[in-house]
């Protein structure tokens, strides 16, 4: 009682601030989630190898996450970023002939994170303009531009034979890449969570709260003095540098960058990831990149070839029965939990 | 130079005949539907199956391959895609998508992933030789059907009621539907036209380009460009653009520069480069007319 009179005694502003500092605070399962994870590494050892593919693909759908959950840019050439990051790195990687400096991952990460960056600093001007329809081409094209060049430009690229004699320094100079990729899980694992802890700050920042508003109604965002454009820039310049750090990770510990990395499906397949976990949460892309995943080891191991069909039906049956993914779900169950709690 | 315009012709029209029906939904319901290439790779594989394992003429296989497709996409419209008119473009991407890696997934089950060719009837084997340049008479036979179609689709769109009715309710639907017009009766018959034509184009193109459970997805940016250069608000427009492309395209696998030493296929970049430039600066499409909607 007394604190419903203390909250109204507060002004709008400082319970706005209230309200946006309740929805930043970090939750206990959070919190377990990312213990869990690093614990995944000294459990199952041998799946290690499975678990850094997760986490890069978490990463890969993060990032997606935010142009298309935060922004809501729909975008069909995703992967372009994501190959991009990895033909950086890998060539980084390979220049240095895996002696630091050059050879350094965290610099890899970073060289790989200012190109797409950059990339995706031009290409955002060419992707704001027009409706939905106009965007998805732009980006598609944008995306298959880029394999082109790929393919194409085999001398530096290696074209279709895949880039060859990427070797990785030591991580910070201490680590090896080992064979079980144990570290390598790890090291994905770390640049994951710094990442996800940033892209958590951003989103809850006001940066990240006029995005929400522009994806809402993006007319009245604009009347309330937000510049959208910029935003949407900003947003898609973000979402492109995520990417690229989650195709240098690729690069990095599997030490190999084929042209694969640029196709299609990735796209796709991260798309998928991300409204299967649920568009605009940050924790969608990282479980549905697990089940993702678990799905695809699961799947191809029965029918390797035929993969696809199942992937298409899981996309159908998601856009037709679930809507708002995973943590959707486990959102709404979370609410009938504690309305069923409150009851008596 | 003259055969690559001839190729480009040939190739252009079939695209047209290919993407039309597309262009057509796209402008009718503003859905996207990225699934269009399944029902030309349908519509191929059916000329496939009744040439190879049953001995019949191309003559038969067209036109089974039109009825069927149509037929498979009404199907599809009434069961599901009816569902998603209201659905956001997300979810309309996310599920066509799902569509063609169901429909690959599916051929390559039933046909095997290798490529399928088919044989070009006997009577249209061989070139006509007319002075310097020799024509293939397949080709000829190609630009020819896809002419004739063409013209029936522009009169059929600008003379018949049901065409009237269709422009109507491609350029404001709402009000269409005002004026006492079932545009959803008149979507499920051009969503099934559309269907069919681009199983009758799937099935032409069989004998030209070889089909393989890969189909929808190479060719669905092809679509996508004939769309965006073309807009959606006329036929005339897609169907320039669709030439346009198909000469675009065969030329430029023909003029291979040398830049530093290295050959390089400039044709993909350029193509693309178009579309995306295109995009930019004119969104409605070259040929579109800025539509209100």
């Amino acid at each position: 009682m007394t604190d419903a009179t203390a909250t109204d005694s507060r002004s709008g502003t400082d319970r706005a601030m209230i309200y946006f500092a309740e929805r930043a605070r970090w939750r206990g399962p959070e919190v377990a989630l990312w213990i869990g994870a690093f614990a995944l590494a000294f459990l199952f050892p041998s799946r290690a190898l499975l678990f850094n593919e997760v986490a890069i693909l978490a990463l890969f759908a993060l990032s997606l996450d935010l142009v298309l959950g935060y922004a809501g840019i729909v975008s069909l050439g995703h992967g372009a970023f994501f190959g991009l990051g990895a033909y950086a790195a890998g060539l980084l990687a390979k220049a240095g002939a895996g002696a630091a400096p050059l050879s350094d991952p965290t610099l890899g990460l970073l060289f790989a994170a200012l190109v797409c960056a950059a990339v995706g600093y031009v290409t955002s001007f060419l992707v704001l303009r027009g409706s939905d329809l106009t965007r998805l081409m732009v980006t598609l094209g944008v995306a298959l531009i880029f394999q082109e060049i790929a393919n194409r430009m085999a001398w530096l690229t290696g074209g279709a034979d895949g880039l060859q004699g990427v070797a990785p320094a030591n991580i910070l100079g201490m680590f090896e890449f080992d064979l079980y990729g144990r570290n390598a899980y790890l090291y994905s694992l770390t640049v994951l969570m710094v990442l996800f802890v940033f892209a958590r700050k951003i989103v809850h920042s006001p940066f990240g709260i006029s995005l929400r508003a522009i994806k809402g109604n993006s007319l009245r965002a604009g009347a309330i003095g937000i510049p959208v454009n910029r935003r949407l820039n900003g947003a898609y310049t973000l979402g492109a540098a995520y990417a690229g750090v989650a195709g240098a990770l690729l690069a990095q510990t599997t030490a190999f960058v084929s042209l694969d990395v640029l196709d299609f499906h990735r796209s796709a397949d991260v798309m998928l990831i991300v409204v299967f976990g649920g568009v605009g949460t940050l924790y969608g892309a990282v479980v549905g990149a697990a089940a993702f995943k678990a799905m695809y080891d699961v799947l191809a191991a029965a029918t390797p070839q035929y993969w696809e069909f199942w992937l298409g039906l899981v996309l159908v049956l998601l856009v037709l029965f679930v809507r708002g993914g995973v943590m959707g779900l486990l959102g709404a169950f979370y609410a009938r939990l504690q309305r069923v709690g409150g009851r008596p | 130079m003259l055969t690559i315009l001839f190729d480009g012709l040939a190739y252009g029209m079939l695209l047209f005949v290919l993407a039309v029906g597309l262009s057509v939904t796209l402008g009718l319901m503003n859905f996207i539907n990225l699934a269009h290439g399944a029902f030309a790779m349908a519509g191929g594989y059916v000329a496939v199956v009744m040439m190879q394992r049953y001995g019949l003429s191309l003559f038969w296989s067209l036109p089974a391959a039109f009825v069927l497709t149509a037929a498979v996409g009404a199907l599809l419209e009434r069961t599901l895609y009816v569902r998603l008119y209201d659905k956001t473009h997300l979810e309309q991407v996310l599920f066509t998508i799902g569509l063609t890696f169901m429909a690959m997934a599916t051929v390559d089950y039933f046909m095997g992933a290798s490529p399928q060719i088919v044989d070009v009837p006997k009577a249209l084997e061989g070139n006509f030789e007319l002075g310097i340049v020799s024509l293939n008479k397949y080709r000829i036979f190609v630009i020819a059907v896809c002419a004739l179609l063409t013209i029936a689709l522009q009169l059929g769109l600008s003379k018949t009621r049901f065409g009237s009715r269709l422009r109507a309710a491609v350029d404001d639907s709402r009000v269409a539907r005002g004026l006492g017009i079932d545009v959803t009766a008149i979507f499920a018959l051009t969503f099934a036209f559309g269907s069919g034509l681009a199983g009758f184009g799937g099935a032409l193109g069989s004998a030209i380009f070889s089909i393989d459970p890969q189909f929808p997805l190479k060719f669905m940016i092809y679509f996508l460009i004939v769309i965006a250069v073309g807009g959606t608000s006329t036929i005339t427009g897609p169907f320039l653009a669709s030439i346009l492309l198909g000469v675009a395209d065969v030329a430029g696998k023909y003029y291979t520069p040398e830049i530093g030493g290295h050959r390089i296929e400039i044709g993909g970049f350029v193509i693309y480069t178009i579309m995306v430039l295109v995009l930019i600066f004119r969104p409605q499409g070259l040929f579109g007319r800025a539509v209100g909607k």
